[in-house]
């Protein structure tokens, strides 16, 4: 197909997937409707360069488009219907928002001669989207549908990203127009690289050099800024022992010895009793969540704070930094970088150990080791990363399932924990899984899940069955809303309100899509179940029956200082 | 609790449909009154001005205007206090004219405003006073209190920044400058794409 720019008359349709095709878009997770008939009839003549997936529910197809997208690094898209369909995407699109995930929702609109008069499956999706997107457009011609789709998937993949949205009307899908699409590059009211300050560059890197007791924060913004090779620089140079958020956790070996794991209410004990202790605080790509912080009136108050970061409405948002260092952390990791001496930290960096053997003794120990013979969440996380070399995608759902899994999953590559951190969205694993599945074909994808969040979006075993993906799911069933039962436990007198779950055979279920599955309830059967799962080509899905009222230890309770944990319970 | 001060808050915005939209939200989002809100054309093609004026706390008000600066297609916010600018405001007083002919001392509070007298016919006079909000507050008071007023309508603020530096023309020259500087060093595939409206893109491709 001549794909160059041309006076040909094609419908805005047609200009819409070219100019998909133009942005490098391979796969589109989707679910037809009255108002996007257009563009999926004109779908049928793009078949060998547009993968498109049928979702079960749109709700499926967004976050699909972010497990894609947080795989690949590509913006991933997701194509709906207007009315019911475009709101169902609705939480994937707020879920990528907080976690800055580049998508793009192309939904179907009523006609735009039609708006405004309640006409059937009329939505202002616009107007909803706005509060929880990047951009939110409606195109109401076929000219602007060229313009509309560059500036998309610029804004969505520059600068600090995140997801954007094109509601297109019908007219617009049906009506002919010239295809020409240019990429776009520079909108002059968004600046998607900030200006580097040097003079912040060069205090900064005195204050490191300076610095007795330095501990780096890693975020997420390194592996959306492609930045882990400079990070790695950057810690290594400097001596500098760092510990990651949620979202961080890949940017680095889980195993090198500067990193110290993950921060936060269920973080390792010593990186929040360091970032009480150090003398200087280094973040990177990181927004200072409250479950990193806890009580913010107590954090890092003895720390000098350098905060790196390419969106300036993060600086000094949630604790008073000393060194804003606003730019894109792939450039000022390197400008640090440079400016940093050999200094032996190893005193300070020896004095982790302590607090990480006594989380080991406490907690860690007996996840892993257990004296009871019920299984335990960590134990299974456990095999399941041994067994895929600690190579695999990790995918979760939100819970105790992803505590555990982000505390006893092992990384040695980077793009590979993929979770929803910021809006934290039961049912997001499933879909975000199959996302992974398209993004890395050449990866293991494993899917942790609890028993609830599994029920929010097993419709996508439909998609999982249809296209044999091969998302290797691990259900840690313990009957219960795991997460909300701890609380009740902890911090509501054990009054179990509403968190105990009925729940479906689920070997039943899965047998009736046709997915292979087995359920472990005995240890001695884990290391056998996980290896069939690994064996199986294409999906599989094994269930581990775990202790029903284990609990994520550490934890900072609510309220409390970051480094005050609960060790047990 | 911290206590809340007025603000005056200038944006500069490309000229889409829904910006006022996204920027009344970040206002609802944090539960801030905007106390007035202007909008208008600015001296430069297809940038509009808001001038919206608020009561709230020195956090709030940098949160707002953090989140303001995010959107994408605003240019820049930013906040001023009276002295950094120069500002004005217009209302329009519809006066009954028997209570008004009734007191004494009409004319002179009239005059001592500097109003301008805009229509008179035998029911009501309309005068249009143009100042600070605290004159026109005071001039409400007066004259409601010979109960006259039967219609009353303030423009909200509007404000112009007393320095020297056209800010936001310097801040698009700017990104401008580094824009092309990045595309000398590093040619991008893809062509400039500089202006904003989908017309203009497609003139500016014709070209």
């Amino acid at each position: 197909m001549d794909m160059k720019n041309n006076t040909e008359q094609v419908t805005g349709s047609e200009a819409l997937l070219r100019a998909l095709v133009r942005e490098g878009v391979d796969t589109v997770f989707g679910y037809p409707g009255g108002a996007i008939i257009p563009v999926y009839d004109a779908l049928m003549d793009h078949m060998d360069e547009l993968n498109h997936i049928l979702v079960r529910h749109e709700q499926g197809a967004a976050h699909a488009a972010e497990g894609y997208a947080r795989a690949s690094g590509k913006p991933g898209v997701c194509l709906v219907t207007g009315g019911p369909g475009a709101t169902n995407t609705l939480t994937g699109i707020a879920d990528a928002m907080l976690d800055s995930t580049p998508i793009v929702v192309i939904a179907g609109q009523i006609a735009t001669d039609m708006i405004g008069t309640d006409a059937f499956q009329e939505v202002d999706f616009t107007c909803v989207t706005q509060p929880i997107c990047k951009w939110s457009y409606q195109i109401s011609t076929p000219e602007e549908i060229c313009w509309a789709v560059a500036r998309a998937f610029f804004v969505a993949k520059s600068g600090r990203p995140g997801p954007v949205v094109l509601s297109i009307t019908k007219n617009a899908q049906v009506g002919m127009t010239e295809f020409r699409h240019e990429k776009m590059d520079y909108i002059r009211s968004y600046d998607n690289d900030p200006e580097i300050d040097i003079t912040r560059i060069r205090e900064a890197a005195a204050a490191i050099n300076a610095a007795k007791r330095p501990f780096v924060l890693a975020g997420q913004g390194i592996e959306l800024g492609e930045a882990q090779a400079e990070f790695r620089a950057f810690v290594e140079k400097g001596n500098l022992p760092f510990g990651s958020t949620l979202l961080g956790l890949s940017v680095m070996p889980s195993s090198h010895p500067l990193n110290k794991g993950m921060l936060g209410m269920h973080g390792n004990l010593c990186n929040n009793v360091k970032t009480n202790e150090c003398d200087v605080l280094i973040a990177v790509g990181m927004r200072f969540d409250d479950r990193v912080t806890g009580n913010m009136s107590t954090y890092a108050r003895q720390a000098k704070i350098i905060h790196l970061d390419i969106d300036p409405s993060e600086l000094g948002k949630n604790v008073p930094v000393d060194i804003p260092v606003l730019g894109d952390c792939r450039k000022t990791l390197t400008m640090l970088t440079e400016r940093l001496v050999k200094v032996d930290r190893s005193e300070w960096i020896d004095s982790f150990r302590k607090y990480q053997d006594e989380e080991y003794e406490k907690v860690i120990s007996r996840e892993l080791q257990p004296s009871g013979d019920t299984l335990r969440m960590g134990e299974v996380v456990d095999a399941v990363s041994r067994a895929t070399d600690h190579k695999a995608i990790l995918v979760t759902d939100v819970g105790q399932n992803q505590m555990m899994a982000a505390r006893y999953f092992s990384f040695t590559e980077k793009r590979s924990i993929i979770t929803s951190g910021g809006m934290g969205t039961m049912g997001y694993a499933i879909p975000a899984g199959i996302g992974a599945a398209y993004a890395r074909p050449d990866r293991t994808v494993c899917v942790f899940m609890g028993d609830g969040g599994l029920q929010m979006t097993v419709e996508e075993f439909g998609t999982i069955m249809e296209h044999r993906i091969p998302v290797k799911m691990i259900l840690l069933n313990n009957s219960y809303l795991g997460n909300v039962r701890q609380w009740q436990e902890l911090f509501y007198n054990r009054r179990y309100s509403f968190t105990r779950m009925t729940n479906p055979d689920f070997q039943i279920l899965a047998s009736a899509y046709g997915i292979p599955s087995r359920r472990v309830i005995d240890r001695k059967d884990l290391r056998d179940a996980v290896r069939e799962m690994l064996e199986t080509d294409g999906p599989f899905f094994l269930e581990a029956c775990v202790e029903e009222e284990e609990n994520v230890m550490p934890m900072t309770p609510p309220g409390n200082s970051i480094d005050d944990m609960l060790m047990e319970c | 609790m911290e206590d809340n001060k007025l603000y005056t808050i200038i944006v500069h915005s490309e000229n889409f449909s829904g910006i006022l939209n996204q920027i009344a939200a970040v206002f609802t989002r944090l539960q801030v009154n905007i106390e007035s809100l202007n909008v208008s054309a600015s001296s430069m093609k297809n940038v509009h001005k808001f001038t919206i004026s608020c009561k709230t706390t020195a956090k709030n008000i940098d949160k707002i205007l953090k989140q303001i600066n995010k959107k994408l297609d605003v240019i820049n916010a930013s906040c001023y206090t009276d002295e950094d600018i120069f500002q004005s405001e217009i209302a329009l007083f519809k006066i009954s004219t028997d209570e008004f002919q009734n007191w004494e001392d009409t004319s002179r509070l009239l005059r001592g405003y500097n109003t301008h007298i805009v229509e008179v016919t035998p029911e009501y006079l309309v005068v249009e006073l143009s100042g600070s909000g605290d004159d026109i507050d005071s001039l409400y008071r007066e004259l409601d209190r010979i109960n006259c007023v039967r219609q009353f309508v303030r423009s909200g603020k509007i404000a112009v920044t007393a320095s020297s530096l056209e800010k936001v023309n310097d801040l698009l020259g700017r990104r401008q400058k580094r824009y092309q500087e990045r595309r000398m060093q590093f040619p991008a595939e893809g062509q400039s794409c500089s202006l904003v409206r989908y017309g203009d893109f497609i003139t500016d491709n014709q070209k």
